[in-house]
């Protein structure tokens, strides 16, 4: 948590990548890094850097990629038996794509938000431990449970609405207590990365609102990553974003400086709605 | 609100433009009412009507079999039923007595089979399901499983036959009879599980995954607990087969009579199917109303086990939490 105390340098250099992330601020460095769905080629030569402590989001039209480079750093795209990678994924400092990498711890450092909410069949108490309770071997204590619990839903805004229905199915929540539900179930394994997948897209507005509210609370403590299609959420809800296209990343700037003078005619295109 | 109605395409001139939309395309109609059937929705809705009668008949068409079966069960083997019926062994040459015996065995077939059948069939319904990647060992499995679903119960007694009561040396014994009812049984437990979990939303998996679950974790805390009602409805319909087979037991385990009740496995036994079958049709001067009574009595075990796991299923189908 140090580092990211420490003032670090957003270098705005005229050429193509805009933002230089000094390495030890950098939460995810990703390095020439390939993908291929079989043989269809998903992502092409991806650099990217998310700096520690910020909402950095990832723009593009659908297809473009977004969701793969989200998947590929908390690994959970190898479930399927045909993707093949090149290069590097760097977290905290370390190549995440070296075999010597266990997946589990990995998956409790990083983790990940889906666009449709899917809290786990189970009671919210049950959700919220579940990863809690597989870190330790399932030997904890009720009065340790009970502490996580309230700490990580009191986290996201969620403590007072669900406290005295904490037995009740996850799943009989409003869509946004679920969404909530779900990053609150992160929380208890002390991730240093959340990856975010559309996670407002199933939300009404005020719903959505909430959950940016949230987005922006949790920022500081933990780097997130959050991919997008609402161009105006990128805009509220995050301090750098990135936008690609075709498997590539074609800009990366801080939010304020991309909507308003975006380096690349191909970002300018896409922000203004002539495309995607 | 100005603003709106100066452009022609908003607000009320829009609504009055599907006014008049709507208007022309009825405008053949001589009363000019909206929204009334033309010849094509009449024809469309007789169609549909015909159709649906169509699909009604034949569904109650499969109700009467089933009704048409008990009925006569019950008409002709209820005389049958008496409570020396359930709890004697069969006397002067099978004209008197009753089925206990038979009771017994086929419940130890039952049982024993099932033991053997479950876990074997779900073990390899979640690896199928949960683990196996789509190679040629995969459909390997998968065409082995398609091919034994095919295989006539008479082969399957013969196999049982060569492999459990020579080969292996159990003689015929319930559990040569079992294994073989098992063999035979396992691809209906292995498709209805494999299916039954897969009907369980990736979505969850993936939930799990991501909060650093392994797989077996997944599958025990996540997948199996709201799988296993389905699963038990692979069980029943097991049940239901394994307790009116004849074939596979008659090779294999089960005797037209013995004089004693089962001890263990390694004994014969007699069973309620085979016990019908030589009634009904090898031995002579039967009462008739006993072959009915034997009929009816295998279809009521059938129902009294099934219930017990649909009483089960619906219990853990309450807990079920989506």
């Amino acid at each position: 948590m140090a580092e990211s105390t420490q003032p670090h340098t957003v270098a705005v250099t005229p050429e193509a990548q805009a933002i230089v992330v000094d390495p030890s601020t950098a939460a995810i460095r990703v390095r020439q890094f390939n993908l291929w769905y079989g043989d269809f080629q998903a992502l092409f030569n991806v650099d990217i850097d998310v700096t520690h402590g910020k909402v950095t989001s990832l723009i593009g039209p659908s297809g473009c990629g977004k969701s793969t480079l989200l998947r590929s750093i908390n690994r959970i795209n190898e479930r399927l038996g045909y993707v093949r990678t090149t290069g590097n994924i760097e977290l905290l400092g370390q190549n995440i794509l070296t075999p010597g990498v266990e997946l589990t711890p990995l998956r409790r450092a990083v983790g990940m938000v889906f666009q449709r909410p899917n809290p786990l069949p189970l009671s919210i108490r049950d959700n919220v431990l579940f990863a809690y309770r597989l870190s330790k071997g399932g030997k904890t204590t009720r009065a340790e449970e009970d502490q996580v619990l309230q700490k990580a839903l009191e986290e996201v805004l969620l403590w007072d609405q669900v406290k005295d229905r904490l037995t009740r199915a996850a799943t009989a929540l409003s869509l946004e207590e679920q969404q909530k539900l779900c990053i609150a179930r992160l929380l208890p394994v002390k991730p240093s990365v959340l990856l975010m997948d559309e996670p407002c897209s199933a939300l009404d507005p005020k719903a959505t609102l909430a959950v940016e509210e949230l987005i922006w609370k949790l920022r500081g403590e933990y780097s997130i990553l959050i991919v997008t299609h609402n161009m105006a959420q990128a805009r509220r809800a995050s301090d750098e974003c990135i936008f690609m296209l075709m498997g590539e990343v074609v800009e990366h700037s801080a939010t304020g400086e991309m909507f308003v003078t975006p380096k690349q005619q191909k970002t300018a295109d896409y922000i203004e709605g002539r495309f995607g | 609100m100005t603003n709106e109605t100066e452009d022609p395409l908003t607000g009320a001139a829009l609504l009055r433009s599907a006014g008049d939309r709507a208007a022309d395309s009825v405008s053949g109609n001589q009363d000019g009412v909206m929204f009334t059937a033309t010849a094509l929705d009449q024809k469309n809705a007789r169609t549909e009507r015909g159709y649906h009668s169509l699909f009604l008949v034949m569904s109650i068409a499969l109700i009467l079999p089933v009704v048409a079966i008990l009925a006569l069960l019950v008409i002709r083997g209820g005389p049958a039923f008496s409570w020396e019926f359930f709890t004697e062994s069969p006397r002067a040459n099978f004209t008197e007595g009753g089925i206990f015996p038979a009771l017994v065995g086929t419940l130890w077939l039952v049982v024993v089979a099932l033991l053997a059948s479950v876990p074997l069939g779900v073990a390899a319904a979640i690896y199928l399901s949960e683990y196996a990647k789509d190679n040629a060992l995969t459909r390997l499995i998968n065409l082995a499983i398609i091919n034994l679903a095919g295989v006539p119960s008479i082969v399957h007694a013969l196999f049982g036959l060569g492999a459990f009561v020579l080969f292996f040396d159990f003689g015929t014994s319930i559990l040569a009879a079992s294994l073989t009812l098992a063999i035979m049984t396992l691809p209906v437990v292995i498709v209805s599980t494999r299916e039954t979990l897969q009907a369980v939303p990736q979505s969850f998996r993936m939930a799990c995954w991501s909060l650093g679950a392994t797989r077996w974790q997944t599958i025990r805390k996540v997948v199996l607990p709201n799988s296993i009602s389905g699963i038990l409805t692979g069980v029943i319909l097991e049940v239901s087969r394994t307790v009116g087979e004849t074939a596979p037991v008659m090779f294999t385990g089960a005797v037209l009579f013995t004089p004693f009740l089962p001890q263990g496995v390694l004994d014969e036994t007699m069973a309620m199917s085979l016990h019908l079958y030589m009634i009904a049709t090898v031995i002579p001067d039967v009462p008739p109303e006993v072959p009915y009574g034997v009929a009816l009595s295998l279809i009521l075990m059938v129902l009294v086990l099934n219930s017990a796991s649909i009483g089960f299923r619906v219990y853990l189908r309450g807990k079920k939490k989506w």
